[in-house]
């Protein structure tokens, strides 16, 4: 690779599309004006299993405006569908409540509305089961984890060493059903030209949704265009199709209108994903000293019966701390629930969470400080796999950490008071792996001398946009105003999905690599080159790769009515290269808001009784608020890591969330003595927690 | 027959005076994007639980998903759209810009116009902004990227 001045990369650049966003003038998915449009609207399953026997459309036809209703009574058939969540209207059956089972389409959002009230759908009901629990009897081991881990690993002799230890921590942590929610719900506009499809869909990734669009309705990929210029968030959600995007195609196909789809914030707790509730069992074996001799990390997990959604939460474990003897395990029950899905760190945000806080456990039954105690069992290796780390500077956050909170002045005896207020603080540490997939990029001098970037990644808020447009700028040794990059289009040069925080790693690396091309064949008098990483990707060397943070948070505990306040967070990693530090600030403070959400509000409360996610509303699954947010600080550790990729990234993305929970959890402990082990932490276990 | 479905109102939307026909259903978030092409007040749930679309009404904050079109006749509106003069962006939208106060930019056109309606109300009640009087009064405009520590700051700086 050749030397690259870097002017861009590392300064603040602002956003790119800042004015635009400030204006209103960018446009999301349903806010593209196709010209003469309809609207749709879903009609959902009210039973969580069953079968339809039929639908009664009459009375919604009839509504004045209404143009069409589709179940799997008239709906076409699909061609070929691998995700059976996309598979809409193709059978009876319904195998969650909130499946999509019907659809309006309409020539104003008022009457599609109004109509798909009035659809009746006649449902033979069965007995459902939508309860997790770790004893279930239809528990099952999948084949892999997110995305291909192996589901189980052993190594040692676990139950020899915890037999041995001098301390022993064996407990149980739960975390419940969250739900991304973004703040623009799915959405998709469709519309048909002949034989050609092009979609406007709020996705992570515009070619990785073209190709099972076209499958669906046997297409080849070049017939099929997605377009998602603007993206409100997605935070996992948008990272695979969602049956919205069929439902507006068929729309569309149907009533020869261009189709607006929106998906309600209430609809998007039933079929746009989810993170699933989890039940793990975290055993500790350690000597007298601290130093940890055997770990195991059991996950219990729900997906549903129409697809295999397996998080991968016991995996971090397999990286976090040195030990002879590591057992971690997943076990699966298919529910009659919605399948889950990705959101922000699918594995290591629920997993860290158990491992984090019985290292806190740990720390207290041994008699050592929580920092200390890590740095103590800190890795030179991978642990499951012995394999040597690219990098790894958990210790460096960690100390890094300790001087920027004042952890020294921290006295360790629990219950300290301010007036009626309690005050704790804890620790924990993040990990996220350093993922990096092949892409492809276009660049092209033109004839004003400006230069044009081209490649179908996606910006959902990442900022990628703006650190893709100064890897180019740098690479061609230009101001970063003299450069413009195209994203968003599944016309554009081949990219992954905006996921596993790889997009920097990802798409950067093409982008610079077709830069250097363009330089290259612009002394030969071109003006324009084409660049793919596959080759590169597949010669890197077997290494761990993974960045690594260290978070602490300080809390407040109302000793009458058990009020949580998170007084200060401050979050430290080593992530590799920061490309743009504004923008990383904003992502790593967002993941950790997302973190304090997961600790003290969010929860999606499964209703057993008729199977549904009951707070399915901003007003009743409680994110955080301004008011919520007092003080984040967030630092890093530079790494100069040159075995990751072009760039230097490792992703900053999802480490931000990965940890906070536990961090405010142990703070909770040491402001009142009480320990959760089940998130979110209500109030009602901490009402009194004065007397 | 007059279609009851149907009413003719008169509202001034940042600046210019339209007549128009609306479905007495039609909430003034949908009037504005759906008939006007006025995309910036955003529908984050359509039940007044995020404040993505706010706008301005008669000069206060608003969601236009809880409001309906019909009973809003004779109305000033104005949306993020008519913040700017020109080219020459709003004070706070400058601020938003300089301190990063967005990711996504979905709920940014609705703290815009959340911000300057509760500046008003401050100025209004003599009331001192601290960044912590800013946090609770901007807590109707949810942010799931977590730009609130920005958003904050981009205020205090108008605000000063």
């Amino acid at each position: 690779m050749a030397e690259v001045a870097t002017r861009a990369i590392g300064a603040p650049v602002r956003r790119i599309e800042g004015r635009a966003k400030v204006t209103g003038a960018a446009r999301y998915a349903v806010e593209h004006d196709p010209g003469e449009v309809a609207y749709g609207w879903i009609v959902q399953a009210q039973v969580a299993r069953g079968k339809i026997t039929d639908i009664d459309d009459a009375e919604a036809r009839s509504q004045p405006g209404v143009l069409h209703v589709l179940w799997h009574g008239n709906a076409p058939r699909l061609e070929e569908v691998s995700d059976a969540e996309l598979a809409v209207f193709q059978e009876p059956r319904v195998a969650y409540r909130g499946q999509i089972v019907a659809a309006v389409v309409a020539d104003n959002p008022e009457a599609a509305r109004e109509a798909a009230r009035l659809v009746r759908v006649k449902v033979h009901e069965e007995p459902h089961d939508v309860g997790l629990r770790a004893d279930h009897p239809h528990l099952y081991k999948p084949d892999k984890v997110n995305p291909s881990f192996p589901s189980d690993t052993d190594k040692g002799d676990v139950d020899a060493a915890l037999a041995r230890a001098e301390v022993t921590i064996d407990h149980t942590y739960s975390t419940p059903a969250y739900h991304n929610n973004a703040m623009e719900p799915h959405a998709t506009l469709a519309r048909w030209d002949g034989d050609r499809l092009t979609v406007y869909d709020s996705n992570q990734g515009a070619a990785a949704h073209r190709a099972p669009l076209a499958k669906a309705f046997g297409l080849e990929p070049e017939q099929v265009r997605v377009l998602a210029e603007h993206v409100g968030g997605g935070f996992g959600s948008k990272g695979t199709p969602r049956p919205q995007m069929i439902v507006a195609a068929m729309l569309a196909r149907i009533s020869g209108r261009a189709v607006k789809l929106p998906v309600t914030r209430q609809q998007m707790f039933a079929f746009t994903g989810y993170r699933t509730p989890t039940i793990q069992r975290m055993r500790l074996g350690a000597t007298g000293d601290g130093r940890i001799t055997a770990i195991e990390h059991r996950v219990f997990e729900q997906t549903s019966q129409i697809r295999e959604f397996a998080e991968q939460a016991a995996t971090p474990t397999r990286v976090m701390y040195a030990t002879d003897n590591l057992r971690t395990s997943h076990r699966l029950v298919r529910l009659d629930v919605p399948t889950p899905s990705w959101m922000r760190a699918p594995g290591e945000c629920p997993g860290m969470y158990a491992l984090e806080s019985a290292i806190d456990e740990l720390a207290l039954a041994v008699g050592i400080d929580p920092i200390e105690l890590r740095i103590r069992n800190d890795a030179d290796a991978e642990p499951d796999s012995g394999k040597p780390f690219s990098s790894r500077n958990l210790v460096a956050c960690l100390r890094e950490g300790a001087d920027r909170f004042g952890w020294a002045d921290r006295d360790p005896r629990q219950r300290q008071r301010d007036g009626r207020w309690f005050i704790g603080s804890g620790v924990a540490a993040s990990t996220y792996p350093a993922y990096q997939r092949d892409a492809e990029a276009t660049a092209r001098v033109q004839p004003d001398g400006s230069f044009r970037v081209g490649i179908a990644a996606a910006d959902i808020g990442t900022g990628a946009r703006t650190a893709l447009t100064q890897i180019a700028a740098d690479t061609l040794g230009v101001p970063v105003e003299r450069v413009r990059v195209d994203i968003g289009d599944s016309a554009l040069p081949r990219a992954g999905v905006a996921g596993g925080s790889m997009g920097t790693s990802s798409w950067g690396a093409a982008v610079a690599k077709a830069c250097e091309a363009l330089l290259a064949e612009m002394e030969r008098g071109g003006s324009e080159a084409h660049a793919d990483t596959k080759a590169e990707i597949e010669a890197k060397k077997d290494l761990a790769r993974h960045a690594f943070g260290a978070q602490f948070a300080e809390v407040r505990v109302d000793g009458e009515t058990g009020e949580i306040r998170v007084s200060r967070l401050l979050g430290v990693f080593a992530a590799g290269r920061i490309v743009n530090p504004v923008t990383a600030r904003s992502q790593f403070i967002g993941g950790m808001t997302m973190g304090m959400g997961m600790a003290l509000f969010e929860e999606s409360v499964m209703d057993r009784r008729y199977g549904d996610y009951l707070n399915h509303d901003l007003a009743q699954y409680h994110v955080p608020a301004n008011a919520d947010v007092a003080d984040i600080e967030v630092a890093w550790i530079e790494e100069d890591d040159p075995e990751l990729n072009r760039i230097g990234t490792k992703g900053i993305g999802e480490i931000g969330i990965v940890g906070t929970a536990a961090a405010i959890a142990n703070a909770v402990h040491h402001a009142t003595g009480l320990r959760f082990r089940a998130l979110p932490i209500h109030l009602d276990g901490l009402v009194g927690a004065g007397t | 027959m007059v279609d009851p479905q149907r009413a003719a109102i008169t509202l001034a939307i940042n600046g210019a005076e339209q007549h128009l026909e609306v479905d007495t259903r039609a909430t003034l978030l949908d009037v504005l994007r759906e008939r006007l092409d006025l995309i910036g007040a955003k529908k984050g749930c359509d039940h007044g639980q995020c404040g993505s679309c706010t706008v301005l009404i008669d000069g206060r904050r608003a969601k236009s998903c809880l409001a309906l079109a019909v009973a809003l006749d004779g109305s000033s509106i104005t949306t993020v759209e008519g913040l700017a003069d020109g080219d020459e962006l709003h004070p706070l939208q400058a601020a938003f810009i300089d301190h990063d106060a967005f990711q996504c930019g979905y709920c940014t056109p609705g703290q815009i116009c959340s911000a300057i309606g509760m500046l008003e109300e401050a100025r209004a009640e003599g009331a001192e902004l601290t960044p912590e009087a800013i946090r609770e009064r901007m807590s109707g405009n949810i942010c799931r990227c977590g730009a609130y520590p920005n958003i904050v700051a981009a205020i205090a700086e108008v605000a000063e």
